[in-house]
């Protein structure tokens, strides 16, 4: 039976450690403030061990002529771990897929370039496949509860829905639907469940949600109730002791589906 | 030395480090002449099938595989749509001739459960034939990771050697003579995909 996927994400930010720059892990509150962790391989490494299935590493400081740190981070990533991740921050065009996956992606996600020009999905996906071209939506809820995707890290609005948008992706050739909640971003209150059913229910390529894991129980409601098929949580596993074998078997006890062992 | 064919598709560097974690000496072959001085192969893949045997054609691959794996007897591991391209033939967007390897044909998902996604994104456990050597010291039903919107449907029978349930059987792993692959991912699958290259490494068909 397939399981369900648990995946850590990975924030990386290039930061001034000790006088050299420094890829260094972080997490967000509502796509603002950021809190330094520690460094990222090393999370990595302990994710790896604590058998998540996934990771998710995205680099909030890359654009077209920053793109070092990441194939830095990745390449050093892909000696240690033997699990697919998900790589993305400032990709704009199908080489920039390629840098990424030579350097030891899986898949890598896209955004604000999606928007701008959805082309990119369809070329992504007929020249490297569906399976690696993951688009990543951004989304907050208007005080008329009205949904709109942000776009350039949460700065951006636009006027695109984002149920539309994840099946305009799945027409145009994207393999995953990534959620984020910007509202709910760091803020442990819980996933957005009524969004992620409905995107759920609007596509049928797998769709992982995220933004607001703040209790074991929230990953339970995000694949019970929002129907997804992974959730993603960065803040949740960087703070408290909480880790993924613990919520591993909270999930399992649920009676979902779930992959104990490695 | 185990070759792993660079033919342009495929994350190298991942399978290239699980070979080397399995203790396995790589080296990447990014010309068919390479193949002739190891004494192993691994052939990945991801991306689309007729772009896969286009490639390997156009590289001059087809004739060195065909000559190290049935000439020279060489040990041959697929992964993935290195697999799929094994087959008779696929249907991957058109009808294209594979290597011919397997007499199989390579046809898209189609799960009778509708709640099940395609891509089958994620891990799902195998059970495998008890004399399979791919799966030597496994538990049972051991979980790897998969990532695939088209399978392998086998007409032997017997060169199944895994299957995984995605709303019916789907086939996971192969193998006949010196010939063995897998739709799933080893070098993705943590301990039990190491132990599977590992299991390749040691055979000695």
């Amino acid at each position: 039976m397939i399981k369900r996927r648990l995946i850590p994400k990975l924030q990386i930010r290039t930061l001034n450690v000790s006088g050299s720059l420094r890829p260094v892990l972080v997490t967000t509150n509502q796509f603002g403030k950021h809190i330094e962790i520690g460094d990222p391989v090393s999370q990595a490494r302990i994710y790896e061990a604590q058998a998540a299935d996934e990771l998710i590493i995205l680099d909030l400081d890359a654009t077209e002529n920053n793109r070092g740190t990441l194939v830095s981070v990745i390449r050093k990533a892909a000696e240690v771990i033997f699990m697919p991740f998900t790589v993305g921050g400032g990709v704009r065009t199908v080489e920039d897929f390629v840098i990424l996956l030579s350097n030891g992606a899986d898949k890598v996600s896209i955004n604000t370039a999606a928007v701008e020009r959805p082309d990119l999905i369809n070329e992504a996906s007929a020249a490297l496949g569906s399976q690696c071209v993951v688009l990543s939506i951004d989304y907050r809820r208007d005080e008329k509860n009205r949904y709109y995707v942000w776009i350039k890290g949460g700065k951006t609005p636009t006027d695109i829905e984002p149920v539309s948008w994840a099946a305009e992706g799945e027409r145009r050739g994207a393999g995953e639907i990534l959620l984020t909640s910007i509202d709910r971003d760091g803020m442990r209150s819980g996933l957005d469940l009524e969004l992620t059913r409905r995107v759920v229910d609007s596509v049928s390529i797998p769709v992982i949600t995220s933004g607001g894991c703040g209790l074991a129980s929230h990953f339970v409601e995000g694949y019970l109730l929002g129907g997804a098929d992974a959730v993603s949580a960065g803040t949740y596993f960087c703070f408290k002791d909480e880790n993924t074998m613990q919520v591993r078997s909270h999930i399992k006890n649920a009676g979902i589906p779930i992959r104990l062992h490695r | 030395m185990v070759g792993i064919v660079d033919y342009g598709m495929g994350n190298l560097l991942s399978v290239y480090n699980a070979v080397e974690t399995a203790g396995g000496n790589a080296k990447i072959c990014s010309t068919p002449q390479e193949l002739a001085r190891v004494s192993r192969i691994v052939l990945p893949g991801v991306g689309a099938f007729r772009d896969c045997i286009k490639n390997l054609t156009d590289k001059g691959f087809v004739d060195a595989l065909d000559e190290a794996v049935f000439h020279e007897g060489k040990p041959i591991f697929g992964i993935c749509l290195g697999m799929q391209v094994m087959a008779h033939r696929s249907f991957e967007g058109g009808e294209y001739q594979g290597l011919g390897w397997f007499e199989a044909d390579v046809v898209r998902l189609k799960p009778d459960d509708p709640s099940l996604r395609v891509p089958q994104i994620g891990w799902n456990n195998v059970g495998y034939r008890p004399d399979s050597f791919l799966f030597a010291g496994h538990p049972e039903n051991p979980d790897f990771y998969f990532v695939h919107s088209y399978y392998m449907k086998c007409d032997q029978k017997d060169d199944i050697h895994a299957t995984c349930d995605y709303g019916g059987a789907v086939t996971a792993a192969v193998g006949k003579n010196n010939i063995v692959a897998t739709q799933f991912h080893p070098e993705k699958s943590q301990d039990y995909g190491v132990q599977v290259l590992q299991n390749f490494l040691k055979w000695r068909p």
